[in-house]
């Protein structure tokens, strides 16, 4: 996805002169082609990410459109405020990357982990939340992020993430896209999860259930719309995202769900659980602990609809061994 | 010095805005009187000698930028814009009254003239930083004044800022640090350790310089020639006391939290010399 982004940032950033990129002392060799073609509207803010926020900020409110990029915990938890008090309470056009979000920095400890960041972003005001499925959407996020004008946290994953869609998808900020049809579940997928959704939407199809897949790529605004229509339609409705249970595309849905009226489906909130990882491993490894497989994800998904148990995310969490 | 500016008369708007601000204190009652009346002196330097701005048109993008990154002292900056003329004075009187737009810490976009949303302490520099890059982006020639109180070189984050400054040469960023000696709970120098601030902003690659902060000569004629040539940016250390111009506050740091009753509005604008 970081690629992508880079590659799209570039393209965009020949049509538009007042796009800089800040960035915050990574992304050395990522960045070589636009520093090289826009070298005065680069600029590595140094390990100082509350710094590069504030300046994004001061560049925004004289007129540029910055993009700041670092590993997403230092690009949102380090710089909270900064992002609440400079860029959302002016409602600024800055666009906050974070890169290698939930678990895809897995070897690097849980410093390097980013599974709160969509629940303290989301809880901003004037600041929408895009968690982009694959690189199309990472492409198509970009674009609309711009386009809006107000802040804009885009989560992505790492890089070579299996490609999901075809082509670039009709993409905008609060809209889903389905990306698969289904009758009996629904998958609503938010980031890098995508394709593990979509694997697990083939695995209950071998298991002759069939399964809708969205990429809820928007965790802010929700697309009310479209989850009106799931509830509606289906009697099982999961969300699954690399992200803590707390906050995010599942607490999200599940609010909603509780404020509107009665309706048909259950929600089922795959996600990491309300802990640190207390051990190395790599990505897989992690997913596998906290059940976002294909297998993972199809086994609770069967259970939930055809043995209509609990959702039982806590007790899994704790069979896990997750301090 | 700039020959169009009359001295006298900067000081008789210092003396005007310090008997506003305490009158607002009053009426709104509201605090952080002493950090409003330290600074004083250095919006006047600032607004009515060092910017090139037009209040008619507050929005030029070539315009010179202040920000108040000690927002808590509002209540100064929105008396010297309404004098400078960026809006009407009547518009003080609405200062914290429920509905309006004159907070205790300046809003976004509150008033012609408020550059930036002030309040946590620690943002100002990076934001005027920002501002200061966009413009050589931009290829306009504008500079930014950035108002910082001493308690606020607490923050790591103004060192951030100071770090990135240098490090871009941006010496269109003029720091000014309004350094009463004072914090809310104590003297700034016990509370952490900021002397020697010249020397600490020497080491960190920008051109300091040191000077009374109630010395409008000094202050018109320091920040005149600034950027100094050096291609660093600049810090001004104005030595200021808070609470300045009311004898019964100078220096007296519960006047952070205080409010002035009627009668000590009274005494303070006698000896402002406005009654």
């Amino acid at each position: 996805m970081r690629n992508a982004f880079a590659e799209e940032l570039g393209r965009l950033a020949a049509e538009d002169p007042r796009i800089v990129l800040l960035s915050g002392d990574i992304g050395n060799r990522l960045f070589n082609d636009f520093k090289e073609r826009f070298p005065d509207r680069f600029l590595n803010c140094g390990v100082a990410e509350a710094n590069m926020i504030g300046v994004a900020a001061g560049m925004a409110l004289s007129g540029l459109l910055p993009v700041t990029y670092t590993i997403a915990s230092f690009n949102t938890v380090r710089c909270l405020e900064q992002i609440r008090v400079d860029v959302c309470y002016h409602n600024l056009p800055v666009i906050i990357v974070g890169v290698g979000a939930g678990l895809a920095y897995s070897e690097g400890g849980a410093t390097h982990h980013s599974c709160e960041d969509i629940a303290l972003l989301r809880a901003l005001p004037n600041m929408s939340v895009v968690c982009p499925g694959d690189v199309w959407e990472v492409r198509g996020a970009l674009k609309a992020a711009f386009d809006l004008g107000t802040p804009v946290y885009i989560r992505l994953g790492k890089k070579n993430e299996p490609v999901v869609h075809r082509e670039m998808p009709q993409f905008s900020i609060g809209k889903g896209i389905t990306i698969r049809p289904g009758n009996d579940v629904c998958l609503l997928s938010t980031g890098n999860m995508l394709p593990v959704v979509v694997e697990a939407a083939e695995e209950l199809a071998r298991a002759g259930v069939s399964a809708q897949v969205v990429s809820c790529h928007t965790v802010k605004p929700l697309d009310t719309a479209l989850l009106a229509e799931a509830f509606a339609k289906f009697t099982t409705v999961l969300t699954v995202e690399e992200h803590s249970i707390i906050g995010g595309l599942g607490a999200s849905v599940a609010q909603w769900l509780s404020s509107g009226p009665r309706r048909r489906a259950r929600l089922c909130c795959v996600s990491t659980p309300d802990s640190f990882v207390h051990q190395a491993g790599s990505h897989q490894y992690m997913r596998e602990r906290f059940g976002l497989t294909a297998a993972g994800i199809a086994d609770k998904a069967l259970k939930f609809h055809l043995g209509g148990e609990e959702c039982e995310c806590e007790d899994e969490n704790r069979s896990c061994g997750i301090e | 010095m700039n020959s169009s500016v009359n001295l006298s008369e900067l000081e008789f708007m210092a003396k005007r805005i310090r008997g506003r601000v305490v009158e607002m204190s009053h009426k709104a009652r509201a605090p952080h009187l002493g950090s409003s009346l330290s600074c004083v002196d250095i919006l006047v330097a600032v607004y009515w000698a060092a910017m090139s701005i037009d209040p008619a048109n507050p929005c030029d993008v070539n315009r010179d930028r202040c920000i108040l990154s000690k927002g808590h002292a509002a209540s100064a900056l929105y008396a010297a814009l309404a004098f400078r003329g960026f809006f009407p004075e009547d518009y003080l009187d609405s200062y914290v009254q429920s509905g309006g737009s004159l907070a205790e810490h300046p809003l976004p976009r509150c008033a012609p003239g408020v550059e930036a949303a002030t309040g946590s302490l620690g943002h100002g520099l990076s934001i005027g930083l920002g501002m200061a890059l966009a413009g050589r982006i931009q290829k306009a020639n504008y500079r930014v004044f950035v108002v910082m109180s001493d308690g606020e070189c607490n923050e790591g984050s103004v060192w951030e800022a100071a770090l990135l400054a240098a490090a871009r040469g941006a010496d269109n960023v003029i720091a000014i640090i309004d350094y009463n000696k004072w914090q809310a709970t104590g003297r700034s120098e016990e509370v952490m350790a900021l002397r020697p601030l010249k020397q600490k902003w020497e080491a960190f690659g920008w051109s300091a310089y040191e000077l009374d902060g109630h010395d409008l000569h000094a202050l018109v004629n320091t920040l005149d020639k600034l950027p100094d040539g050096t291609g660093k940016p600049a810090v001004v250390i104005a030595h200021t006391v808070k609470g300045k111009g009311v004898s019964f506050m100078e220096d007296d740091n519960n006047w952070h939290y205080r409010i002035p009753s009627a009668d000590e509005v009274g005494k303070a604008k006698r000896e402002l010399g406005l009654s």
